[in-house]
């Protein structure tokens, strides 16, 4: 059972700060969600985990090893990202070769039947694919090498709905067969809200949340109701967000309710991880929601 | 089974609650076997530890039991039982919210029970 910790890493480029003292704890065979706005540092943040750029401060461990230079916990790693790191004149099944050799091997039963689901045609050049079919090989090569953290960033870019439905049950299919840590950074948050069991929300180079989707989606609240009564219920609470139509209101809490009544007049609902995020990322930064500082 | 993904039942409160209501339809048979974690994780996209939460709540209740290498099964007794604790949680899960309704729209207690009827002769 390994982990992955990521710990008071810092980066800058130039004069702006992309990350700043990020700390993060990876527990084996979960599946986590990175969630964040463009450019608000996940990928910095990815590169970093997997030595693909270096940090300013800190460290990254696998089991308390420092994994820069590494070859051993380098090797426990793989990170599927948008970046082409493989030759535009390679086949597909000569990448796919040279993976097993780098990575001491590789679930060909697996992508035998993943090449099939989305007819990928293995002889082709890795630099004609289309945008689609790019992100599609390299998630074959995510799913069957044998590594303890498989890291996806932005794993659906060019994929049709019928090719993200796919990945999503192959995914959970190879996660049920061979448990391993699986790290999701995308934008499409609404497909992976159940999939995921965590969810860590980086904004402006801050961790915003980092808990399980459980206790987060048990803190949301949408308070609606006529405005007045809406603002005194809520007064006190983490109002994260709100919206007005005419004189009905509904405020978007996030945070336990303590025992105040409830008027008649006032509706408590849920909201999801979706609508959660873009308050949370969108405009002044919210207290509350990260259990490792404060 | 289906699922609310923005309900405030969290999800394997969902799970469980399907599956004893697929037991009662006769989706799930009595003393045969259930799908799997991976299969329900699989079908509905849905985290395969939050899945397992939910059947064991199941199992908790006595409804479901784990085989050893071989899986979940349905209880022997288990749709009846089922049917009994609906039935109990009846005057809760329904009658207050229906009363609590026709106060709210001004309608008398013998104009319910003349709905009530009404219903009961379509």
């Amino acid at each position: 059972m390994s982990v992955l910790e990521v710990k008071h890493i810092s980066k800058s480029f130039g004069t702006s700060n992309v990350l700043s003292d990020i700390n993060l704890t990876f527990e084996a065979n979960k599946i986590y969600g990175l969630l964040g706005r463009n450019s608000a540092g996940k990928s910095t943040l990815l590169n970093i985990i997997t030595n693909r750029i270096f940090a300013d401060s800190g460290e990254v461990t696998i089991d308390s090893e420092n994994v820069a230079e590494n070859d051993s916990k380098l090797g426990q790693m793989f990170l599927m990202s948008e970046v082409n790191t493989y030759p535009a004149g390679s086949t597909l099944s000569f990448i796919i070769k040279q993976t097993e050799q780098l990575y001491g091997g590789f679930n060909h039963q697996l992508a035998n039947r993943l090449v099939n689901e989305f007819e990928l045609d293995l002889s082709q050049k890795f630099g004609k694919l289309s945008t689609g079919y790019n992100s599609i090989f390299k998630l074959v090569l995510a799913l069957c090498v044998p590594v303890k953290f498989v890291i996806f960033d932005e794993p659906v870019l060019g994929l049709d709905a019928n090719h993200r439905e796919i990945f999503y049950t192959e995914l959970l299919q190879s996660y049920s067969d061979t448990p391993r840590t699986i790290i999701l950074s995308t934008h499409l948050i609404e497909e992976i809200t159940q999939i995921i069991s965590d969810v860590i929300v980086i904004d402006h180079g801050n961790i915003l949340l980092d808990q399980t989707v459980e206790d987060v989606l048990s803190k949301t609240h949408a308070v609606a109701g006529p405005s007045s009564d809406v603002n005194q219920y809520t007064n006190g609470l983490n109002v994260i967000g709100s919206e007005t139509m005419g004189n009905l209101k509904t405020n978007y809490v996030f945070g336990d309710l303590d025992d105040r009544i409830l008027p008649d007049t006032v509706q408590l609902s849920k909201f999801d991880l979706q609508k959660l995020f873009i308050f949370l990322t969108t405009g002044a930064p919210v207290k509350g929601g990260n259990k490792g500082e404060n | 089974m289906q699922f609310k993904f923005n309900s405030s039942e969290p999800i394997y409160r969902q799970i469980a609650d399907q599956i004893e209501e697929s037991i009662v339809t006769g989706g799930f048979i009595e003393d045969k076997q259930i799908p799997s974690t991976t299969e329900i994780s699989k079908e509905f996209h849905i985290n395969p530890a939050t899945v397992l939460k939910g059947m064991n709540i199941v199992v908790g209740e006595g409804f479901l039991e784990k085989r050893r290498g071989l899986g979940m099964f349905v209880v022997k007794g288990a749709r009846e039982k089922i049917l009994k604790s609906k039935r109990d949680n009846f005057f809760a899960n329904y009658v207050i919210h229906l009363i609590s309704e026709a106060k709210n729209l001004n309608i008398s207690e013998d104009e319910l029970i003349a709905l009530i009827k009404r219903g009961f002769s379509k």
